[in-house]
């Protein structure tokens, strides 16, 4: 059995349990060792870098993008409406333009007016929520003939 | 220089044209733009050659073609064909384009197919479909389904009505955003066509006498004047032939 470490392989040296009791220094160069001898091993190829020529310039085989060709089946009259909602749907993109202005306009599920009555009521109800107990009857009155409003009361003493 | 293609568009030119593209080392703040060549156009190293002979067209922002007139089709990514299904072999068809080979179409390329749901395809059926893969160095595949798995009408159709063949100048024409003569067939009787870009066309009409009316017209608008074109499909529309 070797007893001195300079008998031992260096691959024994590299193992787990013969690192555990080293210090940082020491594990440190051993590793540096390692990473310099499996370097050296890798292979390369030693040539210039070549950069890949970018192309200017590209082929294109069909005639259908050159020409802006329109979807291949077409019913006329009528006679296949499967097919005549088929041309509708292939052609759309040309008609991308079309859409684009109507989105402007959002579309609505109500019209203006019942939405400008919606919030008049909503207005009015929201603000009796809020309103204390005393001023919900004043509230109410409003759009009648406006009673006097009451100052506060204050503290009556009790006569005798 | 992209300079003198520009210059060209409209021009009549002649297989063996060379246009090159030397960017100028003086203009340096410009970016160099791309050019897509279109049919007609190959790319030869910083070249590009010219094909075959035709009128050059060009389109925005760079795309350039030449529009040539041919009767043979040659495949390409993306056309929608007319084929005819002419052999099954275990998983895939045989389907007859009209190119030099036939191309293949898989049975699981159709709408709502799965192993177990074979499409409902027969020897001698009319499929419309799509190219995905063709180039001169591999055999051609169709689909019958876009990207999304839908079939947006592709796939088998037509019980009934007539194919036939016509140049792909007629079907360019025919398919053109603004086509007069489909304006004009509309004016016409009431009928259904497929066209495909490989120079097939499918009509089916009410009757066998207008559904070859159809043909015959469409056959002979070939070589006619928009105004000999009028002039015959407002006899059509009288009924006088």
């Amino acid at each position: 059995m070797a007893n001195d470490n300079a008998k031992l392989s260096k691959n024994l040296l590299r193992m787990k349990f013969m690192q555990r009791g080293l210090d940082a220094d020491t594990k440190k160069q051993l590793e540096e060792e390692e990473r310099r001898i499996i370097s050296d091993e890798h292979w390369y190829l030693d040539l210039p870098e070549l950069k890949a020529k970018e192309n200017f310039i590209i082929e294109e085989r069909s005639f259908g993008p050159c020409e802006d060709l329109k979807y291949g089946r077409m019913s006329f009259k009528g006679f296949n409406t499967e097919v005549e909602k088929l041309m509708i749907v292939m052609n759309a993109p040309n008609e991308e333009e079309l859409e684009e202005e109507e989105i402007s306009r959002m579309e609505t599920d109500i019209t203006d007016e019942d939405m400008a009555r919606r919030y008049e009521s909503l207005v009015g109800s929201m603000k009796k929520k809020f309103a204390k107990k005393r001023e919900r009857s004043a509230v109410e009155d409003v759009n009648q003939n406006a009673t006097e409003t009451q100052t506060k009361r204050g503290f009556l003493k009790p006569q005798d | 220089m992209l300079s003198c293609f520009k210059d060209k568009v409209g021009d009549v030119l002649l297989p063996g044209d060379v246009f090159s593209f030397q960017m100028p080392e003086s203009i340096t703040d410009s970016k160099p733009e791309k050019v897509v060549c279109g049919p007609g156009l190959r790319r030869n190293g910083d070249e590009v050659l010219v094909c075959k002979s035709g009128i050059l067209r060009h389109k925005q922002p760079n795309l350039y073609w030449i529009d040539s007139q041919q009767r043979r089709y040659v495949p390409g990514k993306g056309e929608s064909v007319i084929g005819i299904i002419a052999a099954k072999s275990g998983d895939i068809f045989k389907v007859d384009v009209g190119g030099s080979e036939q191309a293949s179409l898989s049975y699981l390329a159709f709408e709502g197919a799965t192993k177990r749901n074979r499409p409902n395809v027969q020897v001698g059926d009319l499929v419309y479909s799509q190219f995905i893969i063709a180039n001169k160095d591999m055999e051609p595949e169709l689909v019958c389904i876009d990207s999304c798995g839908r079939a947006n009408g592709m796939g088998v159709f037509g019980a009934g009505g007539l194919l036939f063949k016509v140049s792909l100048g007629l079907v360019r024409r025919l398919l053109a955003p603004q086509s007069e003569i489909a304006k004009d067939l509309e004016k016409m009787f009431p009928f259904e066509i497929v066209v495909g870009m490989n120079g097939r066309v499918w009509v089916k009409s009410k009757t066998i006498q207008q559904t070859l009316i159809v043909a015959n017209l469409l056959e002979s608008c070939e070589n006619m004047t928009a105004q000999q074109r009028q002039t015959l499909f407002r006899r059509v529309a009288d009924g006088s032939i």
